[in-house]
């Protein structure tokens, strides 16, 4: 019992981090219909960007931790979201209306030369990060095996809920949402009718970004590692995500997110931490197979 | 009705549900075989379902589709083979399908019923040569021994090759289409893409023919023309016709029956003739209420 | 007219100022990008981080940019103001076309005399040797490339993980040859038919799925291989792969020095390494020249059309009879079964395989090569698998850039970045890669190409 409580929380702790990325697919696949293959790179750039600019904030001498966090959490966000703007703009909008493959093509692509940009530039090896909040609580201390909840496991939480909040009210309740919701449904109407759609695209894929930098601090805070491949297999995981919780499905995305991150770490808890990617991928084959359109996304009626 | 003809479909109870939607309510009808028999009704009535259910491609909430081949005395075997769970049944004289139990491609393949579609589905990108090579598809698989003897050149599949290009000319010479056999099916105007997919459809042999408004977006002159296909087909191949259309002219003209459908539901059944001065279909083209239907009709005989 | 004039000449700034805006923009937007994470590049030192600082590299990239698109801003792209989405495919350059007949038995004829004029041009067996080396590489990636093609080009169906295929080939030949004994020859067809078993396990459970949840789902089985190659210690020999797999002989002499069994010796040459390896090249060549005849059978009987007719519309096939499943399920299973041949020539080649071999990004770098080359068409994967394996691999010899860039200068650390570049380019140049006009598979009285507008998507 103590066991599984402690794999749950690391679970919906990863799956946090995976929901937030998978956010940043389902809506650039449900907008242009494309799979953002340079996502998982973009937050790769993003644990970059905080690490370079958390040496740099206490190599100045600021030691405050919640300035520090605050700092990065603004810094993060602005690079990352320019870095998500350019890619689309050098790398995706020459290729719209192109054929389907051209623009997934064009990303894996990107995704190369981000990885060995950053490579490049800030070298090959594993990078640590401060650890910036320390301390846990733990719980059944009385029992063989207590139940530890770190600090930087509650605030990867809370932070995601909070950001998640504003991000629901911001494709909900504002204009920028009604244009993507429209551009969702049908890009030509939407830009008869007067939406920008460049516009509207182009701050999609800032959003996405935006949400893979909180996603690469939140990671740096709990994990406190990043390498120029880390990007990766965690991109490819969240894009897992995304399809299972049924692409182009915002909530599907944080459920299909929270999925894989509890499959994973309950599998690598109970049976085999060398399968749990394994596990993970399968999950996603079987899923498919039953439930074609993902678990929360509209099932597609043949039009004959 | 004649006595005489034989029966080659037989629609029963036909129910198809889309989660609460009815959109076909207990329809039986027949089709004879050498005869066109058109379906015709308001936009909405239901009419492609039927198809995509005889067809195939939607399997229907409740009801049977029999087709026979040869005798229609095999009917009498229906009942056998809908207990017994057969998806056909052949016996000497003629052979049975129950097409709401078979897969999409072996309607077509087995039962031998060919379709064509409404937003027409042609091999843009090949030629339309190549397009009336596919429908031939199963035939050559045969003769290729599978691919694998051909593909070592064993097994004379260069003959069965050349039939099957003999009879793609042959069809593209009825449509009319002969001089761009070579061009890709997409390059066609609408007309001639439409008379295309009749003669892809046509190039599997079929024994019933099912045409989804073969006749929408043509002018004037293609549709004649089309009756005209129509006919040939009807009296060279003994292939019998199952046709959805708006264009009452063609409709009219070429059908030996006519089924009409409103609401999923049948309202009307009969010849021509006798259809067109049916008061229920008077009204339900013109959308009136039932108690109106008598004005209606006075006045449309006046 | 006049007052038109007057209008835009009010609204629009000149073409100059408009230029130095944008490129103003640009050079700011990478002065902002490349900033943080080039200028300050994080070095450990005594157990915190220090920064080696690059402005100078920042500060030129900044000009670079500016520069590059102020000219493109007052040149290529001044009629058309920026550049615009492009709707309309371009043909193929007719003169590349045309020359496509005359191309082929070039082509064949260079492929057989390559090893010759690389030793004979460089000089010798022994610096010969790197570029049959690299001659096998490309041919290994075309062979990849024509069986990656029937899935993705012919057949339409969107495969990320067909290096698993490659992986399973490469992994059952060194198995068979280390645990069993078995020759080469034996080997490839076993690992052949082993690679296509498991492209039909593939194959069925994604028989559903369309566009990009086949992709992902490929992508993830391709994981899955890996991942399994890695952990399972016993069987594959984990991370570190297999050594030592058994080289193939030639006819039953080997490739030695001195011996009864000896080429050198029974041939009456002077033994050289540089044997093997041009013998490889011909056995990868062979192998490539069967599958291209297989492909371009296929194509023209009904399996082939199949394929085709499944690419452009699924539903009329089923319409027409014909079984999506084992149509579907030959092409996963051919397409696989080509990737298996690779393997076995890979692992053959090599002496030693790991996990490592079989990332994502060969899986990339094959599909890369087939959607540069031009979906469906055998000649341009020979363009691309050349420019994107060759090309890119050459670009380890361009030492002398480090006389201009200074010692520190590692051409090779850039070799991905590059081929990143080129694929970002080349589609922006060219969507539907180099060769996208459709050659008919059967004809009445003329052979005409199909332009690729009409030609529907690889889509799964």
């Amino acid at each position: 019992m103590e066991y599984f409580l402690q794999q749950l929380i690391n679970g919906v702790t990863l799956g946090s981090i995976y929901g937030l990325i998978a956010i940043g697919y389902t809506m650039v696949y449900g907008i242009i219909g494309m799979i953002n293959f340079a996502h998982g790179d973009i937050f790769m750039v993003s644990t970059m960007i905080s690490l370079v600019a958390v040496v740099l904030i206490l190599s100045i001498g600021i030691t405050a931790v919640p300035v520090i966090l605050l700092l990065l959490l603004l810094v993060s966000l602005l690079l990352t979201s320019l870095y998500g703007w350019t890619v689309e703009r050098m790398a995706y909008r020459p290729l719209r209306g192109s054929f389907r493959l051209a623009p997934l093509i064009s990303a894996i692509g990107m995704s190369i030369v981000l990885q060995n940009y950053i490579q490049n530039a800030q070298g090959a090896d594993k990078k640590s990060f401060p650890t910036l909040i320390p301390g846990y609580m733990s719980f059944f201390n009385e029992g063989s095996f207590p139940v530890i909840l770190q600090y930087s496991q509650l605030s990867v939480m809370v932070v995601t809920v909070v950001v998640l909040c504003i991000f629901t009210w911001l494709v909900t309740k504002t204009s920028l949402g009604r244009a993507q919701r429209a551009c969702e449904q049908d890009l030509k109407m939407a830009a008869l009718l007067g939406v920008n759609v460049d516009r509207t695209i182009s701050l999609t894929f800032v959003i996405g970004a935006a949400l893979a930098a909180v996603a690469g601090l939140m990671h740096l805070i709990y994990y406190g590692v990043t390498d120029f491949y880390a990007g990766f297999v965690v991109g490819i995981k969240a894009f897992t995500a995304a399809v299972l919780g049924g692409i182009g499905s915002l909530p599907g995305a944080v459920l299909g997110g929270l999925t894989i991150g509890l499959i994973e770490t309950f599998f690598a808890g109970y049976v085999s931490v060398d399968y749990k990617d394994v596990a993970a991928f399968s999950i996603l084959a079987i899923v498919l197979i039953f439930l074609p359109s993902g678990l929360l996304g509209r099932p597609e009626v043949e039009k004959v | 009705m004649n006595e005489t003809r034989d029966l080659i479909l037989d629609v029963e109870h036909l129910t198809m549900r889309f989660g609460g939607l009815v959109a076909i309510g207990d329809l039986s009808f027949q089709a004879h075989r050498g005869e066109i028999t058109a379906i015709i009704g308001p936009n909405g009535a239901g009419k492609t379902t039927v198809f995509n259910c005889i067809t195939g491609f939607y399997k229907p909430t409740e009801g049977r589709i029999a087709l026979v081949h040869g005798d229609p005395a095999v009917l009498a075997e229906i009942d056998r083979a809908t207990i017994e769970g057969h998806q056909f049944l052949r016996t000497d004289k003629g052979a049975l399908f129950l097409l709401e139990r078979m897969a999409d491609y072996r309607v077509s393949q087995y039962a031998r019923v060919a379709r064509t579609f409404q937003n027409i589905r042609l091999f843009g990108g090949m030629t339309l040569l190549e397009n009336l090579m596919v429908a031939q598809h199963n035939k050559l698989m045969v003769a290729s021994g599978y691919t694998a003897l051909a593909l070592v050149g064993l097994g004379g599949y260069g003959r069965h090759e050349r039939e099957a290009i003999d009879k793609a000319r042959y069809w593209l010479n009825r449509v009319g289409l002969i001089d761009r056999a070579d061009e890709p099916a997409a390059a066609l105007s609408y007309g001639a893409q439409r008379r295309l997919e009749i003669a892809r459809a046509m190039c599997t042999d079929p024994v019933l023919l099912c045409l989804d408004e073969p006749a929408a977006g043509l002018n004037p002159r293609e549709s004649s023309e089309l009756s005209d296909l129509l006919l040939f087909i009807r009296r060279e191949h003994q292939t019998s016709i199952l046709l959805i259309e708006h264009d009452m002219s063609v409709v009219m003209e070429i059908s030996d029956h006519v089924v009409v459908l409103d609401y999923g539901r049948k309202i009307s059944d009969g010849s021509p003739a006798a259809v067109r001065s049916d008061p229920n279909v008077i009204a339900a083209y013109l959308g009136v209420e039932e108690d109106e239907v008598e004005d209606v009709v006075q006045e449309v005989s006046a | 007219m006049a007052t038109d004039d007057a209008v835009s000449a009010r609204t629009e700034p000149s073409p100059v100022v408009a230029a130095l805006r944008d490129a103003a923009m640009w050079g700011l937007i990478t002065l902002l990008l490349t900033g943080p994470v080039v200028g300050l590049g994080t070095v450990a030192s005594s157990g915190t981080y220090g920064f080696i600082q690059r402005w100078p590299l920042v500060f030129s990239m900044t000009a670079i940019a500016f520069a590059v698109r102020f000219i493109l801003m007052m040149t290529v792209w001044r009629r058309r103001g920026a550049p615009a989405p492009r709707k309309v495919v371009a043909d193929l350059p007719k003169s590349l076309d045309s020359l496509r007949k005359l191309f082929i038995p070039v082509f064949v004829l260079l492929a057989f005399a390559y090893p010759f004029i690389s030793v004979f041009v460089a000089g010798g067996m022994t610096p010969g040797r790197y570029w049959i080396d690299l001659g096998v590489l490309v041919l290994t990636y075309i062979l990849l490339g024509w069986g990656l093609n029937i899935v993705v080009g012919l057949a339409g169906l969107l495969d990320l993980g067909y290096v698993a295929f490659y992986a399973v080939g490469a992994y059952t030949f060194a198995l068979l040859s280390m645990n069993y004994d078995l020759s080469f020859w034996v080997c490839l067809p076993i690992a052949g038919i082993i690679a296509a078993m498991f492209g039909v396990l593939l194959g069925f459970p994604v028989l559903r799925l369309r566009g990009d949840y086949l992709a992902i789902v490929t992508l993830a089985f391709g994981e899955i291989i890996r991942l399994v190659l890695i952990n399972w210690r016993e069987f594959t020999g984990g991370a570190s792969g297999i050594n030592r797999i058994p080289r193939p002989s030639f006819f039953g002499f080997e490739f030695v020095p001195s011996g009864p069994t000896s080429f050198a010796q029974f041939f009456g040459i002077t033994h050289s390494p540089v044997h093997r390896l041009i013998f490889f090249y011909y056995v990868t060549l062979l192998l490539a020249f069967v599958v291209l005849i297989i492909t371009i059978r296929l194509r023209r009987l009904p399996i082939g059309r199949a394929w085709e007719a499944l690419r452009e519309d699924e539903i009329a096939c089923r319409s027409l009879g014909i079984s999506v499943v084992n149509t579907k399920l030959t092409a996963f299973s051919l397409g696989a079964m080509f990737g298996g041949f690779a393997g076995t020539v890979f692992a053959a080649r090599q002496g030693y395989i790991s996990p490592q071999d079989f990332t994502f990004l060969t899986s990339a770098l094959v599909l890369a090569i087939v959607v540069l080359g031009g979906l469906g068409s055998n000649l341009g994967v020979v363009f691309s698998a050349a420019v994107l394996v060759g090309g890119v691999e050459m670009l380890r010899n361009l030492g002398f850039l480090k006389q201009i860039f200074g010692n520190d200068f590692d051409p090779t650390t850039y070799r991905m970045l590059i081929f990143g570049v080129l694929m970002v380019v080349i589609m922006v140049w060219r969507p539907r890669g180099l060769i996208s006009s459709r050659s008919p598979s059967v004809f009445l009285t003329e052979r005409k190409t199909v332009s690729a507008a009409m030609v529907h998507e690889g889509r799964g």
